[in-house]
């Protein structure tokens, strides 16, 4: 397995934690391998924890790994009955809580609770067996690694099954081994229920990165770890992102020395969702020396799929030439062990250019759910329900969820392209497209916008008129919202992603009434 | 001879390189230090590596022969250089990426 060449190759770097304190990578391996005795023992069929980021997590889930067992991150923002819903759902299963949380789950017969600090505290007394644990690593397994449960916006959510293969399929394809310098930390602030936070993990100690965990995001914490913890590279959702070029110019505007900046961060990667425009801008200007990266994937493509690299933002910045600049905000190329198609509905591939379905290709995809078939056709494709289109140069520019697009007298309009204009205005903090029913049209574009709180101080202003003359001039005149709303906020989830179905729900007044 | 199934792991006999199999199908005559490789777990009959193929192995890194057919991933460094037959493998070079995770 890929943390016993990570203890074997460098057993002495530090692996999670403070360089002073942290565990090294074969104190890592000695955890997992008492855990996986632990779990094997247990008679559990699955090893899950509802529960932020913590030491625990990785010895947790290479130990699973080791013990032939799923590891399965649940959301611990959960209610209670979800989460018990959940565990009952996949048992035989271990669940590790909180030690203030173990009374969370309902009584279930075949769920064992464990306390994070006394699984740990455990661990670190157990005995090495002379001669070291075994470790038996089947790369090509078809073991489940991991099982990810996706946020359900409609009906049950879905668990997706990542396996072994896929998951080393995709370390091995991404990630050069040792390729981190020993003065390297990432610091990994997205939760371990998010794909994005579990190939952190992976990534990391194959590239024998120093882990510094942050259980819970805001953005001063996050700044102040990065300097403490001299962090080298991280990786962000876009809405932390806001938030942290928020705090970073709150500091500038207060003025004292050393704000502002952040000396040790190298490359900064984000993903997870749809980056304002804006705010990378603002960045990319506020750190010229970070490296930016863009990563677009989903949980059942093992993560990454597609990158923009550090170079291509800048040159975007730079550039005059528009289809230039608007590749801030693509998802860059795709990895080279992966291939992308674009596909009407019929599973046709469009001409380039031509926007469509996204449908990917790789040893890394999965595309599988746990009791159902898989969703990839015979010839390896998954269709990953996300609207884009590739440009002459090769960059993927994703447009939003299929499902997402409103249909306004037979033509297609990808939210997505309403929105990036919406929030160019000054005035915009954030804006959403949605369709709501129309007699005539079949849906109308409403457009909810959130005017910034500045506006007031700098003067800039926005009325429903004006923002829909910028849509008209920037797109297409049936692009143009039927109506503009303005709202206080508008709903998201905790990863930062935007809720449509609770938008339409709160303005499905200003629609007329049918039925979509 | 062994067969190059994805995941198989083998150890060499005349040094301490430990290398699984990344892309490969059939059998082939894998060897090490111009020595057989073989099944993890098997015990080697010790020796040095041939001359000729003892430049040694770096942990981590991969290897391929030049029609593409095999690729292994060195897990254990040792002396000896890996080879298909009497042919050494390369070294492939690392394709680098920026870090997004």
């Amino acid at each position: 397995m890929l943390l016993e060449m990570a203890a074997g190759g460098f057993g002495d770097r530090v692996a999670v934690g403070s360089r002073d304190g942290g565990l090294t990578f074969q104190q890592l391996f000695d955890r997992a391998g008492a855990a996986a005795d632990r779990f094997r023992a247990s008679g559990a069929g699955v090893v899950a924890m509802a529960d932020v980021s913590s030491v625990a997590l990785p010895i947790s889930l290479f130990g699973a790994a080791w013990a032939d067992l799923p590891f399965v991150p649940l959301n611990y923002r959960l209610t209670d009955d979800e989460l018990s819903a959940l565990a009952a759902r996949i048992a035989p299963a271990i669940v590790l809580l909180d030690p203030e949380a173990t009374g969370r789950l309902a009584d279930l017969g075949d769920v064992v609770v464990l306390d994070r600090q006394a699984l740990l505290d455990e661990l670190a007394e157990a005995p090495v067996p002379d001669g070291g644990w075994d470790a038996d690593w089947d790369m090509a397994g078809e073991g489940t690694a991991i099982l990810l449960f996706t946020s359900g916006t409609t009906g049950e959510p879905k668990a997706a099954m990542l396996r072994h293969r896929h998951l080393v399929s995709y370390v091995l394809g991404s990630v050069e081994f040792m390729g981190a310098a020993e003065d390297e930390a990432a610091l990994v602030s997205v939760p371990p229920y998010h794909i994005a936070g579990m190939a952190a993990l992976l990534s990391n100690v194959y590239a024998g990165r120093r882990i510094v965990q942050l259980p819970t995001f805001d953005a001063g914490s996050w700044v102040d770890l990065v300097r403490t913890e001299e962090v080298t590279s991280a990786m962000v959702v876009p809405t932390m992102l806001t938030r942290i070029v928020e705090h970073l110019d709150a500091e500038l505007a207060d003025g004292s020395t050393g704000c502002g900046v952040l000396p040790t961060l190298r490359s900064l990667a984000y993903g997870g969702g749809k980056m304002p425009r804006p705010t990378i801008e603002r960045a990319l200007r506020l750190l010229p020396e970070v490296a930016f990266v863009n990563a677009y994937g989903l949980t059942e493509t093992s993560s990454t799929v597609a990158l923009l690299g550090p170079q291509e933002h800048r040159d975007a910045l730079a550039s005059e030439d528009e289809a230039v600049r608007a590749r801030l905000g693509s998802a860059g190329r795709p990895l080279p062990a992966i291939e992308v198609s674009i596909r009407d509905e019929d599973g046709t591939e469009v001409p380039l250019g031509l926007p469509g379905e996204i449908w990917v290709r790789g040893e890394q995809v999965s595309g599988e759910y746990r009791g159902q078939a898989p969703r990839l056709t015979a010839d390896g494709w998954f269709p990953t329900h996300d609207g884009g289109r590739l440009d002459d140069d090769g960059f993927l520019h994703v447009t939003g969820r299929i499902d997402d697009v409103i249909v306004k007298g037979g033509q297609n309009v990808s939210p997505g392209e309403i929105e990036a204009v919406l929030v160019e205005h000054p005035a915009v903090a954030d804006a959403a497209a949605i369709g709501l029913p129309d007699r005539q049209w079949g849906e109308r574009i409403v457009a909810a916008v959130v005017l910034a709180e500045t506006s007031s101080t700098s003067g800039a202003s926005a009325t429903a008129e004006e923002l829909q003359e910028l849509v008209r001039n920037e797109l297409r005149s049936n692009r143009t919202p039927d109506h503009v709303e303005f709202v206080a906020a508008l709903p998201y989830n905790d990863m930062g992603k935007l809720l449509r179905r609770v938008l339409r729900t709160e303005l499905a007044h200003l629609g007329d009434g049918s039925t979509t | 001879m062994p067969d190059m199934k994805p995941g198989s792991r083998f150890t060499s006999n005349v040094c301490t390189t430990e290398v699984i199999v990344v892309r490969g199908a059939g059998e082939a005559d894998l060897r090490c230090g111009g020595s057989p490789m073989l099944s993890a777990g098997s015990v080697p009959d010790g020796g040095t590596p041939d001359p000729e193929a003892a430049a040694g192995t770096l942990m981590g890194k991969r290897y391929v022969d030049a029609d593409d057919t095999l690729e292994v991933l060195c897990t254990k460094p040792g002396d000896g250089s890996l080879g298909l037959s009497e042919v050494l493998l390369e070294l492939k070079e690392a394709k680098p990426l920026p870090a997004s995770d």
